[in-house]
């Protein structure tokens, strides 16, 4: 039963992605003053894509061709052991934040690869790019996630949702550094503004994007909706470790349509957050996305160390 | 241009004397115009240098066994009109381009086009012709047909030699001629280490349109039709500018109603492209909202100028002589509430745009033009503009209505992207002035003053200040009222000289912002 849910839940958290991304962008468009696609345009882009064939290129080797599923599968995989509406599922015993972040790691390793694979200047320059932000994202995120660990004392996340329900509604500095330090490298990794601009079409600008130039057809399908499952990914993370009210903590029905009401309220306001943090802040130079990430392993230290000093005396 | 022996002149001449420089000197349409050896022609452009003069635009064409050579200088307060003739058998002349760098394209051009040998260029690569016609066929030259040769596709240029650059990590970029976004062909080569752009090569003519040619033969009004169509977003400024030159050949006077009309479709072009760009800059550096807005800003701009003078981008509506569309007086009062409107509008958003740090910190010192390389290549309009190049013709060398009205030129030394925003913006809120004062001092009268061959003479040289800056139109007419010989230079043959030197240590992401602040029309170049 417990498997079966926890099946369904991922598949959920796949369906509801897209949804997701149509609703961030309707927002976006709502601040700009236009009219705002439909919320389920993303799911017709994507069945648009599976539609269509896609076009390899002559240069490019499997690893090309294999990537895509690679990334999607990683992602999936990634998104099973997050509690998305019920802590204590089975997968809860892996729902290790190490292994999402290798996970998601392993992700962008082929996506990276991919980017060179084909040889052309944009996929090099994106990878190049890529690498250099995850460099400084990936330390910044781990010192974020120690702190929530160093709280709750383990480094599972259906254990630490499940500390900080148990601990209740309190006030600790060293969680509100480590949700800002996690906010800002998830504004980095999911490529949104002020990091990376996913609305561009300008090839010399672009990261992620310049990555992905090359693919078309079922492999950009593949590769688009592992972008949207990340960005879900990233705001499930935020809303349920920091505030996990909500979610369901007994597998029954009521609980769990409570839980899912939850985190789509949840995802829906920082959606909204983020479309209006988007609207008022034009995207960095690229040399800036440095002090940026910096600045979240710096926010993630001072929440480690508020941790020590405040919270762990007592 | 109406002093024809002012002190540059006259210094001019006195320099050029004691170099022991054969000028013969004549004044045609109140422009002066010296005749000169082509072997004098590289020692008169060191002398020019001296004197300050820029290099605003240079053609040639064929005469009877002979190739006339022309080159246009400009001062502060002045034009000199330079010719020299060729013999047809094997035409040859100096190049002036080791002097002026600004002239390197455009005597390729004409090497490519009429087949006239420009000595010692220092650039000897093919430009506008690519691979296009056989090794002897000139397209510019009479005996080619107009109709050009029935070889449909030009074979790739596989073995265009671009600049290369060596050493660990130095890497090339190489973008376009097709670009993503619904952009005109162009191929820019980069060569980066890291990030950062240490030269930039731009392969242009892409967008040969054979304009120069499909003049040939042509009635002035199809002429104007055929400048119209130079490029779109400076169809009012490019059919100004031929009008001009062909009412300068046949010493045709337009009604003061309708000077006054062609200036407020210049000035709403001028309007609408630089609301556009504004967004679009700002587009560049990821903040849409911005573009957005401005988007909507131009587009309300243009359909009123579509209910007004029926045409969105105003295409067509001048013609030889005059124009074809009247202002109203109910469509006056339109016009001067819409500017109000804007006035406005602009109000509201630019403090917005001033007020926001992330867009600053993007704008601020990105795509750096020095003044003294502005001087260099003779930069015009907003991008000389935001690099102190103090200079506009409608201000400087006013034509009618300017004559009449006050110009503010809005000038900047800063020369970075932000500069050159702040100045579109200033010259949308001088524009508006000029409106304001042209709506309301419309005077009565004819919009067309009847067209009769030109006699006296038969050509014509204009200048127009359209939105990019000024453009220097030619205009020869065979006997029969047909034109013989038509030339456009459109400021940006600057604007993507400066361009390579404004990309210069900014990091490759940075380019397209460089590239929007600087906005060259590909089609109004390539010709």
């Amino acid at each position: 039963m417990s498997i079966l849910l926890a099946m369904i839940q991922t598949l959920l958290f796949i369906a509801l992605a897209p949804l997701l991304a149509g609703w961030l962008k309707g927002c976006k468009c709502h601040l700009q003053n236009r009219k705002a696609p439909s919320l389920l345009q993303p799911y017709q882009d994507l069945l648009k894509l599976t539609h269509k064939q896609p076009v390899v290129s002559k240069d490019a080797s499997w690893l090309f061709i294999i990537a895509p599923y690679i990334i999607f599968s990683a992602t999936v995989i990634a998104i099973s052991v997050i509690p998305l509406i019920a802590v204590d599922l089975p997968t809860a015993a892996s729902a290790d934040v190490i292994v999402l972040v290798g996970f998601l790691a392993f992700a962008r390793f082929f996506l990276a690869l991919a980017g060179l694979d084909v040889g052309t200047a944009f996929g090099g320059m994106g990878s190049s790019r890529e690498m250099t932000i995850s460099t400084m994202a990936e330390p910044a995120m781990l010192m974020a996630v120690f702190t929530l660990t160093m709280t709750a004392s383990t480094t599972n996340l259906s254990l630490a949702i499940g500390h900080v329900l148990a601990e209740g509604l309190e006030l600790r500095p060293s969680f509100i550094f480590a949700l800002f330090a996690l906010i800002l490298v998830a504004v980095a990794e999911t490529g949104r503004i002020p990091v990376d601009n996913p609305a561009t079409h300008l090839e010399l600008t672009m990261i992620h994007e310049a990555m992905i130039l090359e693919y078309s057809g079922r492999h950009l399908a593949l590769i688009e909706w592992a972008s949207q499952l990340k960005l879900m990914l990233y705001g499930v993370l935020i809303a349920n470790i920091f505030f996990p009210w909500g979610i369901a903590q007994t597998l029954s029905l009521p609980a769990l349509g409570y839980g899912l009401l939850a985190i789509l309220g949840k995802l829906a306001i920082l959606a909204l957050v983020l479309a209006i943090s988007e609207t008022l802040l034009a995207k960095m130079r690229l040399f800036r996305v440095q002090e940026f990430l910096s600045f979240a392993y710096l926010l993630g230290l001072l929440g480690m160390l508020s941790h020590i000093i405040l919270e762990a005396a007592r | 241009m109406s002093e024809i022996h002012s002190n540059w002149q006259l210094a001019l001449q006195l320099a050029i004397e004691a170099e022991a420089i054969q000028v013969d000197s004549s004044v045609a349409n109140n422009l002066t115009q010296w005749t000169i050896a082509a072997d004098d022609w590289l020692r008169f452009a060191a002398i020019a240098q001296q004197h300050h003069l820029r290099w605003a635009a240079g053609w040639a064409e064929q005469g009877a066994n002979t190739f006339l050579v022309n080159a246009c200088f400009a001062h502060q307060e002045g034009y000199l009109w330079l010719c020299t003739e060729l013999n047809a058998a094997k035409p040859a002349l100096p190049s002036q381009a080791t002097i002026y760098p600004a002239a390197s394209r455009s005597e390729r051009h004409t090497q490519d086009m009429f087949g006239i040998h420009f000595i010692d260029h220092p650039d000897p690569r093919k430009w506008t012709r690519h691979c296009a016609w056989q090794r002897h066929e000139y397209p510019l030259r009479k005996e080619f047909p107009i109709q050009g040769t029935p070889e449909a596709i030009t074979p790739p240029n596989m073995d265009y030699q671009f600049v290369k650059a060596r050493g660990a990590g130095v890497y090339e970029i190489p973008v376009g001629p097709i670009h993503a976004g619904i952009i005109e062909p162009g191929h820019f080569r980069f060569q980066a280490v890291g990030e950062t752009i240490l030269n930039l090569e731009e392969r242009l003519a892409y967008v040969h349109k054979g304009i120069e040619k499909l003049a040939e033969g042509r009635t002035p009004d199809e002429l104007v039709r055929l400048a119209a169509r130079i490029s779109g977003d400076s169809t009012v400024a490019h059919s100004w500018a031929a009008c001009r030159a062909m009412e300068q050949a046949g010493g045709i006077t337009i009604p003061e109603r309708a000077a006054f009309v062609r200036g407020i479709l210049c000035e709403r072009e001028r309007i609408a492209n630089h609301l556009g760009d504004i967004g679009a800059i700002c587009n560049d550096v990821g903040f849409a909202f911005a573009q957005m807005q401005f988007s909507r800003l131009r587009e309300q701009w243009q359909r009123t100028s579509a209910n007004v003078f029926g045409h969105r981008l105003l295409m067509d509506r001048i013609v030889p002589g005059g124009v074809s569309v009247d202002v109203s007086v109910e469509n006056g009062t339109l016009l001067t509430q819409e500017i109000n409107a804007l006035r406005k509008a602009l109000n509201e958003l630019i403090p917005a745009l001033d007020l926001n740090s992330s867009l600053e910190d993007r704008l601020f010192t990105s795509g750096y033009l020095s003044p003294s390389t502005a001087t260099i290549y003779g930069v015009l309009g907003y991008v000389g503009r935001a690099s102190g190049q103090d200079f506009d013709v409608r201000r400087d060398m006013p034509y009618a209505p300017y004559d009449q009205l006050s110009v503010n030129v809005a000038v900047e030394e800063q020369g970075d992207v932000a500069s050159r925003v702040w100045i579109r913006v200033k010259e949308v809120f001088a524009s508006l002035k000029l409106l304001a004062q042209m709506l309301s001092q419309l005077p009565e009268g004819e919009l067309v003053t009847a067209w009769h061959k030109p006699e006296e003479y038969n050509e014509g040289l204009a200048m127009i200040e359209g939105w990019r800056g000024e453009i220097v139109t030619y205009v020869r007419f065979t006997s029969d009222n047909k034109i013989s010989r038509f030339y456009t230079r459109d400021p940006s043959h600057f604007g993507f000289l400066a361009l390579e030197k404004i990309v210069l240590n900014n990091i490759v992401p940075d380019f397209p912002v460089c590239n929007k602040s600087v906005n060259p029309s590909y089609s109004a170049n390539d010709l």
